[in-house]
């Protein structure tokens, strides 16, 4: 079964990478990769006493996704979301944790209730005033192809809109040392059903189990790589693993782009440019 | 916008009424509450919880230890119960195991199970949390999925839903679109929470947690009462049967209001019953039996009540159950789905346990008692933290 969608638009924040035109000019080798810290984030679409206590995960993922409606100049009102992340905020669980091992216990009511995987989420719809359905999901090192199929049948069956974010960021170091992700990351597509919008890309996807050796995908698989630096932000954090697909799209190299999925399988995203032949 | 309905074949679930469906249809007969004063080592609160009892004797099978914890030990106890290993064993043979997809509920996967390794931690004044962490599989959100793909023989596209309690509610809705989009055959569905000192304690500090059996939909009211639970459900996409219980429709929404507390006109619940009721297309008055989120909570109870007041002109017979069973948080949406799905087997709608004094400003009044009727369309609801909200509607087709 392959499911066809368009990407709209991108959004991206990652140390060194800071929106989609400058990163897409480092993909295709045009301004070289400088590892730079992250700028501090500011969430502006919350009101300003939220936007103070924002946790590191909902700056992150939130600037991701402002990037990705602003530079489609879509109405985020109007867009259900998808918000995929293996571990949310490990900072808040090291917190609560840590104040539960107390005698007496010593939790703080904000530290809880931004615990929930859907804090970010929560956020982004509050600071949007969006009431769309929106769901978090995890699928541990799956979980960016997990969240872009979830986004295909939302677009095949519910909507013909949809905003997909992507993220996932370092813990604390006791945490670290179970859960470790290498770079902060958040990756926000926006991506659409109708065929005659304009896009950056157009993908077809398909899941494939890794008993199956061939790739059912039209396309040649596209043998580009990344750059060093990127590989190791790929292979250290879930949500970057969506950099090859935007590789392929900087570069404008039609093929099929093999997104990690579970248990060794891959999600095969069948990436062109041109519109369908209707 | 109507969806296909989705055939449910086997379904089961735990929690402080006991182990399957007999043990909670019995309790809601009866009128046995599940709720006990919390009597959890390490916590020092004066709360009742809906606790499974001997959790701690029931390993993992052989071969899943690693995945060993209080969440995923309530998990494989479930599976176990009311024949569901066997249907899932049919459904392999079926469709083959890629062809099954697995999408759980969790709001705080294993977080008990880290909770112990930092109390271990400050008790030995060692640096590190421990080998016995296992993070992967015991506590990261996936874990469950990760857990019941490997315990079932799952192949087919997974994901672990976690917005708080609404999340094994909304997995109905993932199955769905997985279903209809022809990523799978079959799904199963369903989620598990347990017990911790996070949640626990969590809600104390927001002065959500009674110091009394909950009291849902009470005008004295003082919040909620924790449980722990798991339930699965198997959906099949076969041609509907009039006289076999399928998911009819779902619908979600955000509050855009505040993390945790509800929209104060209950508009995101109106938006979810609405959008659910459009997908089963269904006019509200076909609501036999709403199962109410029903929380316990003022600001809870009172939201819900004024989001039905915007759907229905009439309001269904309706309860809320987690005066049997507490809130069991992340599985509360299947554990009431399971409800619903007994009520339409057995022909009785189960009383809202522990009300008190009807609150008079509450338009929906809600079952007193236990009464013998044979629903053939039920609804129910689950909303959570960062305002989400899921409505199901369940039924007999055609």
């Amino acid at each position: 079964m392959m499911l066809d969608i368009l990407v709209r638009s991108v959004g991206i924040v990652a140390p060194g990478l800071t929106d989609w035109p400058s990163t897409a000019a480092i993909l295709r080798g045009e301004v070289r990769y400088r590892p730079e810290r992250l700028p501090r984030l500011a969430p502006m679409l919350l009101p300003p006493n939220e936007r103070r206590r924002a946790t590191p995960p909902t700056r992150l993922a939130m600037e991701a996704a402002r990037q990705a409606t602003e530079a489609a100049g879509a109405d985020p009102r109007t867009l259900p979301s998808v918000f995929a992340s293996s571990d949310g905020d490990l900072d808040l669980i090291d917190r609560l944790c840590l104040g539960i091992a107390q005698h007496p216990v010593a939790l703080s009511p904000t530290l809880f209730h931004n615990s929930v995987h859907n804090a970010v989420a929560g956020y982004w719809s509050i600071g949007s005033g969006c009431m769309e359905p929106s769901t978090s999901l995890a699928a541990g090192d799956a979980t960016f192809a997990a969240g872009l199929l979830e986004c295909a049948t939302q677009l095949a069956t519910d909507c013909e809109r949809i905003l997909l974010v992507a993220y996932d960021l370092p813990g604390p170091p006791s945490l670290d040392a179970h859960r470790h992700f290498a770079h902060p990351f958040a990756c926000a597509l926006l991506l659409a059903r109708d065929q005659s919008q304009h896009a950056l890309a157009r993908i077809a996807l398909n899941a494939s189990p890794p008993t199956d050796p061939a790739p059912s995908g039209s396309g040649e698989k596209t043998a580009d790589a990344l750059p060093p630096e990127l590989e190791a932000m790929r292979s250290g954090n879930p949500a970057a693993r969506v950099l090859p697909l935007l590789l392929a799209m900087a570069r404008g190299h039609a093929g099929t782009v093999e997104l990690p999925y579970l248990d060794g399988g891959t999600l095969n995203v069948d990436l062109g440019f041109e519109p369908h032949a209707e | 916008m109507s969806i296909e309905p989705l055939s449910v074949t086997a379904f089961t679930l735990v929690n402080a009424l006991g182990l399957g469906c007999t043990a909670t249809l019995e309790a809601l007969r009866d009128g046995r509450s599940g709720l006990t004063h919390c009597d959890l080592p390490e916590i020092a609160l004066d709360t009742w919880i809906g606790r499974v009892p001997d959790l701690e004797s029931a390993p993992l099978p052989a071969g899943l230890e690693i995945f060993d914890c209080r969440n995923n030990r309530l998990a494989n106890l479930t599976l176990q119960q009311d024949g569901f290993d066997r249907e899932v064993e049919r459904v392999r043979a079926r469709y083959g195991p890629e062809r099954i997809g697995l999408f759980l509920g969790t709001s705080t996967s294993g977080l008990e199970h880290t909770e112990a390794a930092y109390r271990r931690r400050a008790r030995s004044g060692t640096r590190d949390l421990g080998d016995d962490l296992r993070f992967d599989h015991t506590h990261s959100n996936f874990s469950l999925g990760a857990f019941c793909r490997s315990r079932l023989g799952i192949g087919g596209p997974t994901q672990v839903v976690s917005t708080a309690c609404s999340s094994s509610a909304k997995v109905f809705a993932t199955a769905s679109r997985h279903l209809a989009s022809g990523l799978c055959d079959a799904a199963i569905v369903g989620g598990a929470d347990t017990l911790c000192a996070t949640t626990l304690h969590g809600f104390a500090s927001l002065e959500l947690l009674a110091p009394e059996p909950c009291r849902p939909w009470g005008r004295d009211r003082r919040g909620i009462a924790l449980g722990e639970g798991a339930g699965f459900v198997l959906l099949e996409r076969i041609a509907p049967d009039p006289d076999r219980p399928a998911l009819l429709g779902y619908g979600e929404s955000s509050d855009a209001h505040h993390i945790s507390s509800p929209h104060p006109e209950g508009l995101g619940p109106a938006l979810a019953m609405r959008a659910a009721l459009e997908r089963a297309g269904l006019a509200p008055g076909s609501i036999d039996y709403l199962n109410l989120h029903a929380t316990g909570t003022p600001a809870n109870d009172r939201a819900e009540d004024l989001g039905i007041a915007h759907c229905f002109d009439r309001p269904p017979r309706a309860s809320g159950t987690k005066g049997w069973t507490g809130h069991t948080l992340g599985a509360a949406g299947v554990t009431e789905v399971v409800i619903c799905l007994l009520t339409l087997e057995h022909g009785f709608l189960p009383e809202n346990l522990n009300r008190g004094e009807r609150d008079p400003d509450l338009k929906l009044d809600v079952l007193e008692a236990g009464i013998d009727l044979e629903p053939r369309i039920v609804m129910t609801n689950s909303f959570g933290f960062g305002g989400t909200n899921a409505s199901l509607v369940l039924g007999y087709p055609g």
